[in-house]
């Protein structure tokens, strides 16, 4: 098994704490994994991607070209992205803010409304949460208890208070995705 | 962890004495883990945000002058600043330890990962005859175990070691197995290892000791110059680090270090599976440099690529092993862009595979 | 012609070479006032039984060579890095007197940065700093505290502040910095400066020693070379024209 994803999105959306979780859940399953962000003033606000690797395998290159997922959150990582997934791969993207839809047809293509349902539930900041329970649902790489346990891991003690809530939002996430006819 | 905060973990493992830097991306994860670790309340470690690099390098080779174990983190604008002290420490046969996160240049440049400074770490980069050990980690595990190891070659020959990264490697998150800390060497320690030149307070029993670059006689200088050429040469003959993949039935050999090894790892898979006997040769030491392996699997490979984050540096050397016996050429990307291994493997194809059929 | 001999006793000697002064022949010209300034560092050295405890910094300037002339053991620095590379050293023996000995060319130029952050950090070490207001080594080139007027090599026709800005008291400036615990201006002119001069040494090490923050004595010295006078004429240009500017004193204790 091996996954190369993408997570792309603006800076400030959890695009790489959202990777980082999903490593770490993989490291809670014994993977290999890689966690190569963007990285520099893209961070402050511009546009940010983060590239995930999980596999039983061991890792050659942290880079790719062509990803198995990919998972955008933004317009400008809409035109970028697009393209770049593989033939039968995966696409997931929130509508929110999308004026141009993804037209490829060889691949499967899945939407969620995470930013209308984070301002539903009264907490934007489980966005990048129900995205990552959404991506796992359609893409089970790791089981949901590593996943919980990635997501401690990878959360500073001061933070532990919100687990309940993001492992509710992961669930969560599962349920509200939708294949896109 | 990320590449950049397994230097830290390594530092203080390892029982580095002191660490001394500038913010600069993208290292400053480095500093700024050292800060939050606090090792100067556990192992005794002092870490100190020096007002510029060119200061850090100077705290450094203070530090060196001491006998101590003692380290700077920068990126290639900062490491041009420190050239000239990393010029000073290696006149002075001063051990220590230089990480240098590449990014693209000339100037400013970008922030984005580059190798463009291979050049400034193999041949110099300060001005006169000396050499750094430069280490090339192309994972996060090798940039924590070259640490310990820049450190022991460090102080094996008193010479300065540099571990030459990039964007990639200092940024990424990988697994890694950390080793059980070692102390810090005691003063005593230090005495009985480096006594015999260290700066540790001059005992009525011994010469002063004194650490300096400087001789104006140019017969004295000259010596000194022999000295360090003598430990060079010991170097190059003992010290030389490299690994092969797929290499013994190869018909092309890519030659890449640090993240660019990962990438043709990823190359020589792809090209198997279409085929072609691609092997891959991946210094570990830039310098001393790998020449005599590169120059044996020249007699049996029809071409070499030399794939760099750059515009041709490393092929250089490579050439100079090769020698002209097959052909060598140069593939790269510049200013903080990355190749992917599908746009290594079509230059492959294009510059080695397809012209030498 | 009556025959004598001279004896030496113990007892009667009154005045002799510091121990930790080497039997090395001095580099500097006659009149210069690094000489002085060296015996006064190895006295107070000497005298405050640190020998084996003191690590000093030479820069680069006349006085690179100062660890040929006192026995004790150094560290030569780059050029105007002597306070960052005495940090780094204070730092990793913490129990040790660490001492820098720069010129004006040293520290007021190349080594403004380094020399200001070492202070502002309020590195515990004291920093010896010699002003005599030109590049002695290198020829006799302007300095930053060349005086206004003055000729030089590269102010053939006297420093114009058009041209070359001005001179500058570096010394007022760190006094400002709170890492700083004692800033005096000396000279060694005259037996009675020679005199004022060492207490204000000793006084220098007892703070860094006391981990009270940095301490920075400035010599206020002579260049005849660099001058082109005399080693008396030099005392009296400088008497009457460097002191009325860089006037001698305590600038800051605390």
């Amino acid at each position: 098994m091996t996954e190369e994803l993408i997570i792309a999105g603006f800076g400030g959306q959890g695009v790489l704490s959202m990777g980082k979780i999903l490593a770490y859940s993989g490291v809670m399953q014994d993977y290999e994994v890689s966690w190569m962000p963007s990285y520099g003033p893209e961070m402050r606000g511009g546009t940010a991607n983060v590239t995930v690797m999980i596999s039983d395998k061991p890792i050659s290159s942290p880079i790719a070209h062509e990803f198995d997922t990919a998972i955008i959150l933004n317009q400008q990582s809409m035109d970028k992205f697009e393209s770049q997934v593989k033939k039968g791969g995966i696409l997931i993207y929130d509508t929110n803010g999308i004026t141009r839809h993804p037209s490829r047809t060889d691949i499967r293509i899945y939407t969620i409304d995470a930013t209308e349902e984070a301002a539903r539930l009264g907490n934007p900041r489980l966005f990048n949460t129900l995205i990552l329970g959404a991506y796992l649902k359609v893409r089970p790489v790791v089981t949901l208890e590593s996943t919980y346990k990635g997501l401690k891991k990878s959360l500073p003690e001061r933070a532990h208070k919100t687990l309940p809530q993001n492992e509710e939002a992961i669930r969560h996430g599962g349920e509200i995705i939708r294949e896109r006819a | 962890m990320k590449g950049n905060e397994v230097i830290a973990e390594a530092a203080v493992r390892y029982g580095c004495d002191g660490y001394f830097g500038y913010p600069i991306t993208p290292q400053s994860e480095v500093m700024e883990s050292l800060m939050e670790m606090k090792p100067w309340e556990t192992t005794g470690m002092v870490v100190v945000q020096a007002e510029s690099e060119v200061a850090s390098i100077n705290m450094v080779y203070g530090g060196a002058a001491c006998g101590k174990r003692v380290m700077t983190s920068s990126s290639s604008p900062g490491i041009s600043l420190m050239c000239e002290g990393i010029s000073y420490i290696a006149g002075a046969s001063l051990p220590c330890l230089i990480v240098n996160v590449q990014r693209g240049g000339p100037g400013l440049g970008t922030i984005q990962p580059s190798q463009s400074d291979y050049f400034q770490a193999t041949k110099g980069g300060g001005h006169g005859d000396y050499h750094l050990i430069a280490l090339a980690p192309n994972s996060v595990q090798e940039m924590y175990d070259f640490v310990g190891l820049g450190f022991d070659l460090a102080f094996k020959y008193r010479v300065p070691a540099m571990m030459l990264a990039d964007g990639v490697i200092g940024q990424m998150m990988e697994k890694v197995v950390l080793d059980d800390p070692r102390p810090r060497r005691t003063d005593e320690q230090i005495e009985q290892e480096c006594g015999d030149w260290a700066l540790t307070g001059k005992k009525k029993e011994r010469q002063r000791h004194v650490i300096t670059s400087l001789e104006l006689d140019p017969y004295a200088q000259e010596v000194v110059n022999e000295k360090l050429q003598a430990t060079y040469r010991l170097i190059e003959a003992n010290e030389v680090r490299y690994q092969t993949t797929a290499t013994e039935d190869a018909d092309y050999l890519l030659v890449a270090y640090g993240s660019s090894a990962r990438i043709c790892a990823k190359v020589v898979e792809m090209a198997r599976e279409a085929g072609y006997k691609v092997g891959l040769l991946r210094p570990i030491t830039l310098w001393p440099f790998p020449g005599k392996p590169i120059a044996e699997l020249a007699g049996q490979v029809k071409g070499i690529l030399s794939v760099e984050l750059n515009s041709g540096q490393m092929i250089e050397d490579v050439r100079l092993a090769v020698n002209g016996r097959v052909p060598v050429e140069h593939y790269g990307r510049m200013g903080g862009v990355v190749y992917s291994p599908g746009e290594v493997f079509e230059a492959l194809k294009e510059k080695i595979i397809n012209k030498t059929k | 012609m009556a025959e004598f001999e001279v004896e030496i006793k113990p007892e009667n000697l009154v005045y002799g070479t510091p121990k930790l002064i080497t039997d090395r022949i001095m580099h500097y010209c006659p009149g210069c006032s690094h000489g002085t300034i060296h015996k006064l560092v190895a006295e107070v050295i000497e005298e405050m039984g640190l020998a084996e405890k003191t690590i000093g910094v030479s820069p680069v300037g006349c006085s690179v060579f100062a660890y040929n002339y006192i026995d004790i053991d150094w560290v030569q620095a780059a050029h105007g890095r002597a306070a960052a590379v005495a940090t780094a050293v204070k730092r990793l023996y913490p129990e040790k007197m660490v001492f820098t000995y720069q010129g004006d060319g040293d520290l007021a130029a190349i080594g403004t940065g380094e020399s200001i952050h070492a202070c502002n950090r309020g590195e515990n070490i004291v920093v010896i700093y010699i002003n005599n207001a030109i590049y002695g080594m290198t020829g006799g080139q302007m300095a930053p505290t060349t005086l206004l007027g003055m000729k030089t090599a590269t102010t053939p026709y006297g420093r114009d502040p058009k041209l070359h800005g001005y001179p500058y008291k570096i010394a007022d400036m760190m006094a400002h910095l709170d890492g700083v615990c004692y800033i005096t201006r000396q000279s060694v002119h005259t037996p009675v400066n020679v005199r004022k001069a060492k207490k204000a040494l000793r006084k220098a090490f007892e703070n860094a020693m006391a981990g009270k923050g940095l301490s920075l004595v400035e010599f206020v010295a002579t260049c005849n070379s660099g001058w082109k006078q005399s080693p008396v004429a030099s005392n009296r240009w400088m008497e009457e024209n460097m002191l009325p500017f860089y006037p001698l004193g305590d600038i800051k204790d605390i």
